[in-house]
């Protein structure tokens, strides 16, 4: 059995794709209008949209629909609460009735549609994070907030961290994994026993996990110290970001794109009647 | 009595883009009172196979079967498997998590259920048969010198008393002293009639010691066989990222110069061989019992 699975939420799948070689700073931009772009238009029809879009991404990316899809997984019990909550506290025109529950199709409706934005949201959100490697995201990002370094902003340091931070998750995930198959081997039992017996029983994972955390961070200290690193002093790239008109052209298609579905949510759905 | 892994081929993240073929087709077996080594690069599909030994990893293709019991997912006696098969990870000291060795020691045989004085001689009987001094059961585990660690981190896993004893790469990180006494441990373990597999990339150490190897590349099982047979092999067909180590290239040196002699020959029976052909007996006899280099000793006698 494995304990830990390798994939974690959105992690990056190396390509050579479109998509993977666009600019971070254009990737990160163009997510952001999507995310405004799915709230601003999330009615029922909308989706299929949205849904045409994902499905363009995904063979542009040449990720797998599959893997797109299973990224939602995480938030899924998220997704079935809010949807749950909609159902039953929307007010309306009542389809059933279990006790003092009441289901109506405002409230259906308004599920879909949370659940729906919610999902999309994150997918799209994975897809940034799947076709962008962890270096050039922080990379990106740092660029795009250092207008806010004029105001004490740590954007620099702040990307630091970020990339020191998924840099560690999938190392940390490997140490987990290996400190709970080396207690397992000496008999530890995780499974069996009441919340509080099973809660201790997980000391002998965190204490050695613990330590070699700190281990790591100070080495990693120490190995940064020793190339001079300095917090917030301006550094030069090995591969500096450069703007291309691919990445100009992804921003114009994306704005084009989301007007229309706007327009379509907006002015096109007035005219159906729906339910 | 036997642990026997056949057929084996274990997939990791199957399905998925982090895919990893681990083991493909590897079969193996260890007998109680037999040492056998795993030797293989980095990568290769060693760690995997040892952790299928104690039935860590369910096999996904073929059979793992401990003292006539297979390895399944649904199995209700695995934690017993996994006492009759104690394993020993990589840099075991990094599990180390109680305030004292004594209660580190003590981990194992009391998560099997085993208390009171009983528990005291188990932790007793691990530290002697470790060579650890009593008087350091007391102390933090992490204040302790790298061997000493590696020591009860041993014993944590021997006070289990498990009938199988297997190691990954035990030697890594320690001294030269370090490593010799280790081996001499798992030596006299194994005259007790414990089974030792050792997962190594150290050939020459393999050699010496083993009843048997198995020599793995990219999670196949190469070669299966006594020392001599796989060194023969390894001569003919080398395997990638294995060196063979500079006493095996020196018998197979005089093979070629006619000299005949098993690949594994250790240090006395070269030089015994090269007397008798020479007739220079007595030509390298040690001096002052310390033994002279062999380089050193070769020029001096001229063929």
């Amino acid at each position: 059995m494995q304990f830990l699975s390798g994939i974690s939420l959105g992690q990056f799948i190396p390509g050579e794709s479109l998509l993977h070689r666009l600019d971070p700073r254009c990737k990160i931009t163009a997510t952001f209008i999507l995310l405004s772009g799915l709230f601003m238009a999330s009615k029922i029809p909308d989706f299929a949209f949205w849904g045409i879009f994902l499905l363009s991404l995904s063979a542009m990316s040449g990720i797998p629909l599959g893997i797109i899809l299973r990224s939602a997984r995480p938030v899924l019990f998220l997704v079935a609460f809010t949807a749950a909550l909609n159902a039953f506290w929307t007010p309306g025109r009542e389809v059933f009735r279990a006790g003092f529950l009441s289901v109506t199709i405002e409230g259906l409706v308004m599920a879909f549609e949370m659940g729906m934005r919610l999902v999309f949201l994150v997918m799209f959100a994975s897809m940034l994070m799947m076709t962008t490697s962890p270096m050039a995201f922080s990379d990106g990002l740092e660029r795009l907030l250092s207008p806010l370094a004029k105001v004490g902003f740590p954007a620099s340091e702040m990307a630091v961290m970020m990339t020191i931070a998924l840099r560690f998750i999938p190392t940390l995930f490997e140490e987990t994994d290996r400190i709970l198959k080396a207690q397992i081997s000496r008999g530890a039992d995780f499974e069996s026993g009441g919340l509080l017996k099973r809660a201790r029983s997980f000391i002998p994972v965190l204490i050695p996990l613990f330590i070699l955390v700190f281990q790591r961070a100070e080495n990693l200290a120490v190995a940064m110290e020793s190339r001079c690193y300095v917090p917030g002093m301006p550094r030069t790239r090995l591969n500096p970001l450069v703007w291309t008109k691919n990445d100009t052209g992804a921003i114009l298609g994306l704005l084009a794109f989301i007007s229309a579905v706007i327009l379509f949510d907006r002015f096109a759905l007035k005219s159906f009647i729906i339910l | 009595m036997s642990v026997v892994i056949e057929h084996l081929s274990y997939t990791y993240n199957s399905g998925t883009p982090a895919m990893a073929v681990a083991l493909k087709d590897v079969s193996v077996s260890v007998e109680r009172g037999e040492w056998v080594s795993i030797v293989g690069h980095t990568g290769s599909g060693k760690s995997t196979l040892a952790q299928h030994m104690n039935a860590l990893l369910i096999p996904q293709f073929g059979r793992a079967v401990i003292d006539g019991v297979e390895v399944k997912a649904k199995l209700k006696g695995l934690r017993e498997l996994r006492r009759k098969v104690g394993l020993v990870f990589q840099y075991p000291e990094q599990q180390f998590f109680a305030e004292t060795a004594r209660e580190e020691i003590a981990f194992a045989p009391s998560n099997w259920g085993v208390s009171g004085g009983e528990l005291d001689k188990c932790v007793m009987d691990a530290v002697i048969s470790v060579g650890l001094k009593p008087e350091l059961l007391d102390s933090n585990p992490f204040s302790l010198s790298g061997g000493q660690q590696r020591r009860v981190a041993l014993a944590s896993v021997i006070a289990a008393k498990p009938d199988y004893l297997v190691l990954d790469e035990p030697t890594a990180g320690l001294d030269a002293t370090g490593i010799r006494e280790l081996i001499q441990l798992l030596s006299k373990l194994k005259k007790d009639g414990l089974a030792v597999v050792q997962v190594t990339h150290d050939l020459q150490s393999a050699l010496d010691h083993s009843d048997s190897l198995l020599v793995m590349e990219n999670g196949v099982g190469v070669t299966l066989g006594r020392p001599e047979e796989v060194a023969e092999y390894l001569l003919k067909k080398p395997v990638q990222g294995l060196v063979i180590p500079p006493l095996v290239q020196f018998c197979a040196g005089l093979r070629e110069r006619g000299i005949k002699l098993p690949l594994t020959s250790g240090m006395d029976v070269i030089l015994k061989k090269i007397e008798e052909r020479t007739g220079l007996s007595g030509a390298f006899e040690r001096r002052n019992g310390t033994g002279g280099v062999l380089g050193g000793e070769l020029n001096r006698c001229s063929f």
